[in-house]
């Protein structure tokens, strides 16, 4: 055992406590995300509610080279984000719940969970207007000049728009420290990216602004772990900001009501087949850092720990109607 | 108390409240050197702040605003200057979905405390897209503030206001005033957001109104007082929340209410004014209610016709002499 740790150390240079953290991240946003069809169908949430899973490789490698301390913000597809920053699931699942011991008090719904006291700047229903505000949330870090960074996420959809342009261009000229992390799933809604975009790569876009951008296999949690977090020591060295591309994949459809099937079955088992928690702990057992007994209870640790933050939401109050006209002004 | 021009006031009000707190930024196109903003409002800024707290931006009204919401929601006091509001609407979606959201849709937690201030309105050939009157938009979306001053002393002491709130003002300064002058008390000269202030007391009728028609309406009211007729003149000042009480109270006292506003007549401001007089105010009043407003138009660049698009003080006595 102690020469595999060695040897893993060795490899990935990442402590097996962390990779384990890592690894029960994963499933808990798999949980979360995986119970979301189920109350959508029974009527407990409503609204547009978007799920990450297949994508939690992302969030988590990503998110596991920030302190507390950094920031995040986040997208309409936020959840992941959210959990993988250390976002409260009871607290998440009482909002998605619409209870006033939701983070936003059961406002703000799936798609507005922040959490400022964690860095989490807030998921947006709106794509890619989450990037200019992460330039404007890096150019406070910079004038603070304490080294904290921002990571921006953002879709494969959301380059298209205006606002990613804008965004990565003033943070380039600024030397912001802010790291774009695009999950390109492949699909805005139903549209795919090859009949939206010219480009096969979205990376390459960073070049427009004399901004230094990378792809990374978005379903390999340590490779985007080890990407981002040398953009991120970058950034906090002054180094300015990076786009990194993430290619992956999410295994449903846009929203919960929406099966997805335009991508086609083969398509999608294709994806299903790089599963990214599957992957992960195949090659934990393999280098030693946990037994499949042990894998295996931490998987339904997860699954129990999504069930307690149902339990907690579904016994939580609504908010009361005096709640209606307040946090309008502050 | 001395004399400053409307554009010297503004300056004043940033140069403040930067030297107050150094969480106070400015962002824009053009607001550092050398020009110190197309209009000049914050020249020297940028030499007695720094480039680091004066930052001159790309042509990018989206990231200017957004960058304005990311660095408030990080506890900083940002005002991002948009040349024209004409060219706000580049930045809507920063402006409305986030920074009027994010303290409600987040559960209290955020606190977007920006300025954007803007300049709006006929006056220079600026034509269809350089002209408008736009602060309707903002006025209707809760969670914003819009200030819209018309003397020195307001733009002043409501700027310093608006950088304190811990709410998004939009800021619509007018660009018929920037040269205009007027006195303006000494020392932290601060006056609230959402107050009206009664510009010239009457009794006649009462004449409500903002910004630049404030100038209008006051021409008009001493033409009136010529003949004897005191109108009242009720200037705003923010139009987003509206000071109903100081409003309302006016009309009630004269029975007579004539809205005046440059931007376009249907769905204006003065619609607002009006009908919430007639809901509330129906025993009260005597007359019908008169809009003065801007023709439903877009701003021609000829003069005549551009003069022609907007009210002046000739129509504004003639509302009044048609409801005496």
């Amino acid at each position: 055992m102690t020469e595999l740790i060695a040897k893993i150390n060795e490899e990935v240079d990442v402590e097996p406590t962390e990779l384990v953290r890592m690894y029960r991240s994963m499933l808990r946003i798999r949980h979360f995300d995986g119970t979301i069809k189920d109350l959508f169908t029974k009527d407990f949430i409503s609204g547009p509610t978007h799920t990450y899973i297949g994508e939690e490789a992302v969030a988590v490698g990503a998110m596991s080279m920030l302190t507390r301390d950094d920031y995040i913000i986040s997208t309409h597809r936020g959840h992941g984000h959210c959990i993988a920053k250390g976002g409260d699931v009871k607290r998440m699942m009482a909002e998605l719940l619409g209870k006033a011991t939701g983070y936003c008090k059961g406002k703000g719904g799936s798609m507005h969970i922040a959490d400022f006291d964690l860095g989490i700047l807030g998921a947006n229903g709106i794509v890619a207007a989450g990037l200019p505000i992460a330039v404007g949330a890096a150019l406070a870090l910079q004038m603070d000049g304490n080294g904290r960074v921002i990571l921006a996420f953002s879709g494969d959809a959301a380059t298209n728009n205006g606002a990613f342009h804008e965004a990565l261009n003033l943070a380039s000229v600024w030397k912001l420290p802010v790291v774009f992390v695009c999950e390109n799933n492949l699909y805005g809604i139903t549209t795919r990216i090859t009949s939206a975009t010219a480009i096969e790569d979205l990376a390459i876009r960073a070049s427009s602004y004399g901004m230094e951008g990378v792809i990374v296999d978005g379903n390999d949690v340590l490779a985007v772990r080890r990407v981002v977090g040398e953009k991120v020591a970058k950034a906090r060295a002054g180094g300015g900001p990076t786009l990194v591309e993430c290619k992956t994949y999410r295994w449903f459809g846009h929203v919960a009501t929406d099966p997805g099937l335009y991508r086609g079955i083969e398509e999608i088992e294709i994806w299903k087949a790089k599963d990214p928690i599957a992957r992960f702990r195949k090659d934990l057992v393999a280098r030693g850092v946990l037994t499949d007994e042990q894998a295996e209870a931490i998987d339904q640790e997860a699954a129990r720990e999504i069930e307690e933050a149902i339990e907690f939401g579904m016994q939580s109050p609504e908010p009361d109607l005096d709640q209606l006209l307040v946090d309008i002004y502050g | 108390m001395k004399e400053l021009t409307y554009s010297k006031a503004i300056n004043e009000a940033l140069r403040e409240e930067m030297a107050r707190d150094s969480k106070v930024l400015v962002l824009g196109e053009e607001v550092g050197v050398p020009r110190g903003g197309v209009f000049g409002v914050t020249q020297g800024l940028e030499e007695e702040f720094g480039k680091s707290r004066v930052r001159n931006t790309p042509i990018s009204e989206m990231a200017i605003a957004g960058a304005a919401v990311g660095a408030s929601l990080l506890g900083y006091r940002p005002v991002a200057e948009i040349m024209y509001v004409d060219f706000i609407t580049l930045a809507m979606d920063q402006i409305v979905n986030q920074a009027a959201k994010v303290r409600y849709m987040f559960g209290g937690k955020a606190r977007p405390s920006l300025v954007i201030r803007t300049q709006g309105g006929v006056g220079r050939g600026g034509a269809a897209q350089h002209s408008q009157s736009l602060e309707i938009w903002f006025a209707t979306i809760p969670g914003l503030k819009v200030a819209m001053p018309a003397t020195p002393a307001d733009a002043k002491g409501m700027l310093k206001a608006a950088i304190r709130d811990d709410n998004p003002v939009i800021f619509i300064e007018h660009k018929k005033l920037y040269a205009t002058r007027g006195m303006v008390p000494e020392g932290d000269h601060v006056v609230p957001l959402g107050k009206a202030e009664v510009k010239r007391q009457g009794t006649a009728a009462t004449i409500v109104t903002y910004s630049y028609m404030v100038l209008e309406a006051l021409a008009a009211a001493e033409q009136l007082a010529a003949r004897g007729i005191d109108v009242e003149v009720v200037d705003l000042r923010s139009v987003n929340p509206i000071d109903w009480e100081r409003v309302l109270s006016s009309v009630k006292k004269t029975g007579k209410l004539i809205a005046v506003y440059e931007a376009c007549k249907t769905g204006g401001l003065g619609a607002e004014i009006c009908s919430r007089a007639a809901e509330e105010l129906f025993d009260y009043l005597d007359a019908p209610v008169q809009r003065v407003a801007g023709l439903d138009t877009p701003i021609p660049y000829n003069r005549k016709l551009e003069r022609a698009a907007i009210p002046n003080a000739d129509q504004i006595v003639a509302a009044v002499d048609r409801v005496l």
